[in-house]
């Protein structure tokens, strides 16, 4: 699987990410500027974590209007599957690529700790690695993570099983307490509406070095190859 | 001419940064002050001086970055 990573001014996650992919898929991915008008082939798009254009307007408002995302937008059109992280996701919102918006964390600060998800499907090349229920560590650094969508939106992406992750407590309960930023029906990440574009706030590409103590985070990754294959 | 933009979140969206402005204002002994909330001032210098073409143009603007219509409204003043 050879995956390509777009980078914005004020991208900064995207050697994470890489990493994460190479250690997935043995292939180191093809990093691309914003500026550029093509794609190379990839059988993965990657928008990653960041403050593209200094989260300037809005976080990711500039950076969805960037030339590249002419092509990103093209080739998720054909099916080719994209992942958003942290500052992608907002991305991907703005390029109204995925429904709803995030806004400021209800507390006003920026968070910046490890947190629990509950994966909502295994149904997915994204979370194909995991089991449906499953509580995964992996850490979160974000200021605008509040997902918010109108309740006729919202009630849709339950039905349709397009929530991807919810933020829980380690032992995948869904509490108050353990929503990080606010997030409405506490939701850390969302699919399109054909599976093939996620973008998630979290940062599961930090959760992938042994080092750090904790690879929850490979099994998104892992899964992404294998399902691709 | 210039056209200036106003900004707001749409009622009903959490506005953390309102929030806290409205808590600083009662820290400060303001009393009597109720919902607070805060949006953005955009001012665009637009060349020409057709007022229909340039709220148009600062319309399309608006639709198209300036506000995001999931959570923000925005209203066009023409100087």
């Amino acid at each position: 699987m050879k995956a390509a990573v777009v980078i914005f001014p004020g991208s900064n996650r995207e050697r994470d990410v890489c990493a994460a992919l190479k250690r997935a898929s043995g292939k180191e991915p093809d990093i691309v500027w914003h500026r550029d008008s093509e794609l190379p082939q990839a059988d993965l798009i990657v928008l990653p974590g960041g403050f593209a254009y200094g989260d300037y307007l809005r976080c990711g408002a500039m950076a969805a209007h960037s030339p590249v995302m002419r092509e990103v937008k093209a080739r998720a059109a054909k099916g080719v599957p994209v992942l958003g992280i942290c500052n992608g996701f907002q991305v991907l919102t703005e390029a109204g690529m995925l429904p709803g918006a995030l806004l400021a964390n209800r507390t006003l600060s920026f968070v910046c700790r490890d947190v629990h998800l509950r994966v909502e499907t295994s149904q997915t090349i994204f979370t194909c690695g995991y089991e449906a229920g499953q509580a995964i560590r992996v850490p979160v650094a974000h200021g605008e993570g509040n997902y918010t969508a109108d309740k006729a939106t919202l009630d849709r992406l339950e039905g349709e099983g397009l929530v991807a992750f919810r933020y829980c407590s380690p032992s995948g309960e869904l509490t108050d307490a353990d929503n990080v930023n606010g997030s409405a029906r506490a939701i850390a990440g969302v699919f399109n509406d054909t599976r093939t574009v996620l973008g998630l706030m979290p940062h599961p590409e930090n959760s992938t070095d042994p080092l750090l103590g904790c690879t929850d985070g490979q099994g998104l990754f892992d899964g992404i190859v294998s399902a691709l294959q | 001419m210039k056209a200036r933009v106003h900004v707001s979140l749409k009622s009903g969206v959490l506005d953390p940064q309102g929030k806290a402005i409205g808590n600083a204002l009662a820290s400060l002994g303001f009393t009597g002050v109720g919902e607070v909330r805060q949006g953005k001032l955009i001012e665009i210098e637009i060349e020409g001086s057709d007022r229909a073409a340039a709220r148009a143009k600062v319309e399309k603007m608006c639709q198209e970055l300036l506000a995001n219509p999931v959570i923000e409204n925005y209203a066009i003043e023409l100087e």
